[in-house]
């Protein structure tokens, strides 16, 4: 399969790592990766604020990247993204009148997967450990992201596969279902709040005794590790798809803070 | 644009009790502030979470149930003035009196002139938001009438001269401990060895408004539904203390939102198993009161109802956000927001808290009412809120609705751009295309000096700042996915990591 890849503003120049790690799990399956080069973002940002007028030009970027028959389905390493794509862009391009803008919208949504959804559902992966070779010997709690959990309904996907990784200590997360308060600008314009909700986020994180968090969002893991790291936490965050990259010969690395570029020990 | 004649003026916004005081972010940070409101608001709103899912799971066709009321209410909308003239030639057939109000203003002299009309001081009040929003126990006050309150929760917050902070539990934010302490303040003739015990509380209460019900004249309600096709009013209450006031007294006041009517009886079955499932976390609620117009010899002969519009034909004429107006008053949605669970009720400025107050209240008052605007913005858009509403109302849609709103309405009418409008239209030409975006990452390795020596950005400026007040940013790393793609796939397809027909495409 031709698999089409969304790295997300956010990874892409922040978190390179979840990227290559995307990469190398799909390569592992025997699938060709492509990126299509004129991609930048959701626009979610610019929609979830109101700014739709300037979500416009986002949201039309994204369709010329990916409204081309060059690929069979495209994946994003992000559930919050990949909710954006599949609900936001026909109703940005509806809500400037361009018909045409929002029926090729629709099409790329239709064609877009979140990484544990295509993994699962179009890809037949049931065992991380035996088809991906997944190996991650840490005491890890998982995070389900709101916008993966509700608007995509990806269920247990995303756990499902963690379980599988040998070597793996799943601890369950305290009211794993809480919003940790990102909600992209909310996070600034409502600090306060935004702020409680990462405490007790960081606070359920802490007592599972997990060396780190992991979810399937860049975004969220950026917010609740950052929440950690300014508590002098030692539990870190990681994301899904370096766990599930991880093997035996090339264990995802786990030291220091965040990580932010493992090129040497991915490829 | 030519003005036609007998074209309709613009639907009037709402007044009253609908407006916050002070922005949300000021508001949440004082109530933040509150150690005992929060400790409060947690335990009651996880306590009612849990049993509200609990009766919710027993239920097979729960999510049919859900389509059922989304689209009975659907239907009201599109039909509201048919019906409301169906119903009132209803109610009126059965002897009942019908006012419209178009305002708090009115819908409060109305209800004056009633009261005014029967002699009468005193009144006895059901629980009810729509005598909330407009105000009317201030309003009866300043004209010589007292309004008590008979709802425990209601009466416990009237009695504190607080606001209440919960649609179906006002008072919420308050423990045993304080309920106690107002008892005995407040409440003339409470013994005063009263203790904090529930039971001892709820009949320290019982004693106090068992007076008020023998001897009231007139009573002042809200109702939960009418129905059109028999100009009937319904009253869905736990304590029976509404049952009282609606029985008793020789005069019934209703005041009653025109959005509450269901087109016939049998609609009525599927908003009796949405309600207290989502409300109380009930199968069923205790007492359910119904009354036709007048039965003579048979509880009160002067029956009256208020239909209040107060800003909800402008939120009718809202296509987005009109399903706003589907609510019905349950609370589930409040129950379930972290954002609510932190900040408690008062923090909404309106008598409507909550994911449901954030887009109800501005659509009510129009979204260019200053007070209001911050409203849209107090949601992280989590969605805990959809999935609770029984009637599927889309919140986290309608949020985003109201922010572009307004973010539309103040386009070019600062003289300063905000700090947020000139990030966004930086970042809209970023985002807007992989070369921008590209060149913008050549920057990252300025973020990595910024960072320092422990790799982490501690303090950002401007609205930034709100970021690095509880949280540090990692350093960027060295290269951007983008380049480290674009220099491993060189060599091996080149024609990949050219973009060349889409950044065409853009650039036109």
């Amino acid at each position: 399969m031709r698999i089409a890849l969304f790295a997300t503003c956010i990874v892409d120049a922040m978190y390179p790592a979840t990227a290559k790690a995307t990469v190398r799990i799909l390569e592992r399956l025997g699938h060709e990766v492509v990126f299509p080069g004129g991609q930048a973002c959701c626009g979610q940002m610019h929609v979830n604020s109101g700014y739709l007028k300037e979500a416009v030009p986002v949201v039309a970027n994204h369709v010329a990247a990916f409204d081309t028959a060059d690929y069979d389905v495209a994946v994003a390493p992000s559930g919050s993204c990949v909710a954006s794509v599949k609900h936001q862009h026909p109703m940005v391009a509806r809500s400037c009148g361009d018909t045409a803008l929002e029926a090729r919208a629709t099409a790329v949504g239709a064609k877009t997967y979140e990484l544990s959804e295509l993994l699962v559902d179009v890809l037949g992966v049931t065992d991380a450990g035996a088809q991906l070779g997944s190996y991650f010997p840490h005491r890890v709690t998982y995070h389900p992201s709101c916008h993966g959990m509700r608007l995509l309904r990806l269920g247990d996907r995303q756990s499902r596969l963690l379980r599988t990784v040998q070597g793996i200590d799943l601890a369950d997360l305290p009211e794993a279902d809480q919003c940790c308060g990102f909600g992209g600008t909310f996070s600034m314009k409502n600090a306060d709040v935004s702020s409680a909700m990462l405490q007790d986020k960081a606070a359920n994180v802490e007592a599972t005794g997990a060396e780190l968090c992991t979810g399937g969002d860049a975004s969220c893991l950026m917010h609740i590790g950052g929440g950690l790291s300014r508590q002098g936490s030692s539990t870190t965050t990681l994301h899904l798809a370096e766990i599930l990259a991880s093997t035996m010969e090339e264990p995802a690395s786990v030291t220091g803070e965040v990580r932010v570029s493992t090129g040497k020990a991915l490829r | 644009m030519t003005t036609f004649l007998g074209m309709p003026a613009l639907p009037a916004f709402g007044s009253g009790n609908l407006f916050a005081g002070e922005s949300f972010p000021k508001a949440a940070h004082r109530e933040l502030g509150n150690a005992q409101l929060r400790a409060n608001l947690g335990h009651a709103t996880h306590t009612i979470r849990d049993k509200r899912q609990a009766v919710v799971s027993e239920l097979p066709d729960w999510e049919q149930l859900r389509d059922a009321g989304s689209a009975i209410k659907e239907s009201v909308m599109a039909r509201l003035p048919e019906l409301l003239e169906e119903f009132e030639k209803n109610f009126t057939a059965r002897g009942g009196v019908i006012h419209w109000a178009r305002d708090a203003r009115e819908a409060n002299e109305i209800v004056a002139g009633l009261v005014r009309e029967t002699g009468e001081t005193e009144v006895v009040k059901v629980k009810s938001m729509a005598t909330q929003e407009i105000g009317l126990n201030e309003y009866l006050e300043e004209q010589g009438i007292e309004a008590f309150e008979t709802d425990l929760a209601e009466l416990i917050v009237q009695l504190d001269r607080d606001k209440p902070s919960h649609i179906l539990v006002p008072a919420i934010h308050k423990n045993r401990t304080e309920i106690r302490d107002i008892f005995l303040r407040e409440m003339p003739g409470a013994d005063q060895a009263l203790t904090n015990d529930p039971p001892v509380l709820a009949m320290a209460a019982r004693e106090h408004l068992r007076r008020k019900f023998l001897t009231a004249k007139v009573a002042v309600s809200g109702a939960n539904f009418a129905i059109a096709d028999s100009g009937t009013l319904a009253v869905v209450e736990s304590e029976g203390n509404g049952r009282m006031c609606l029985t008793l007294p020789e005069t019934l006041i209703t005041v009653m939102g025109i959005e509450k009517l269901l087109p016939t009886w049998q609609d009525l079955e599927v908003f009796m198993q949405l309600l207290p499932r989502s409300s109380t976390g009930e199968r069923m609620n205790p007492y359910t009161s119904l009354w036709t117009g007048v039965m003579e010899g048979d509880g009160p002969q002067n029956v009256h109802l208020v239909l209040l519009d107060n800003g909800r034909s402008a939120a009718l004429a809202d296509e987005m956000g009109r399903s706003a107006l589907h609510c019905i008053r349950c609370s589930a949605c409040m129950n379930v927001c972290p954002v609510y669970e932190r900040t408690g009720g008062h923090a909404y400025g309106s008598t409507y808290p909550g994911p449901i107050g954030a887009i109800l209240s501005p659509l009510l008052t129009g979204i260019e009412a200053e007070e209001n605007n911050s409203l849209p913005y107090a949601s992280s858009l989590c969605g805990a809120c959809y999935d609770a509403c029984p009637v599927k109302i889309n919140i986290p849609d309608i949020l985003v609705h109201l922010r572009s709103v307004d973010v539309d309405s103040k386009r070019g009418a600062r003289k300063v751009p905000s700090q947020m409008d000139v990030g966004m239209k930086a970042a809209s030409w970023a985002l807007s295309s992989g070369k921008h975006l590209g060149l913008v990452e050549k920057g990252l390795p300025l973020g990595r000096l910024a960072a320092g020596r422990d790799k982490k950005i501690k303090k950002l400026p401007g609205i930034a700042g709100g970021w690095t007040q509880s949280r540090d940013i990692p350093a960027p790393p060295a290269q951007s996915f983008r380049d480290w793609w674009a220099k491993e796939h060189k060599s091996a397809a080149p024609s990949q990591a050219a973009p060349s027909r889409d950044d065409k495409e853009i650039q036109q």
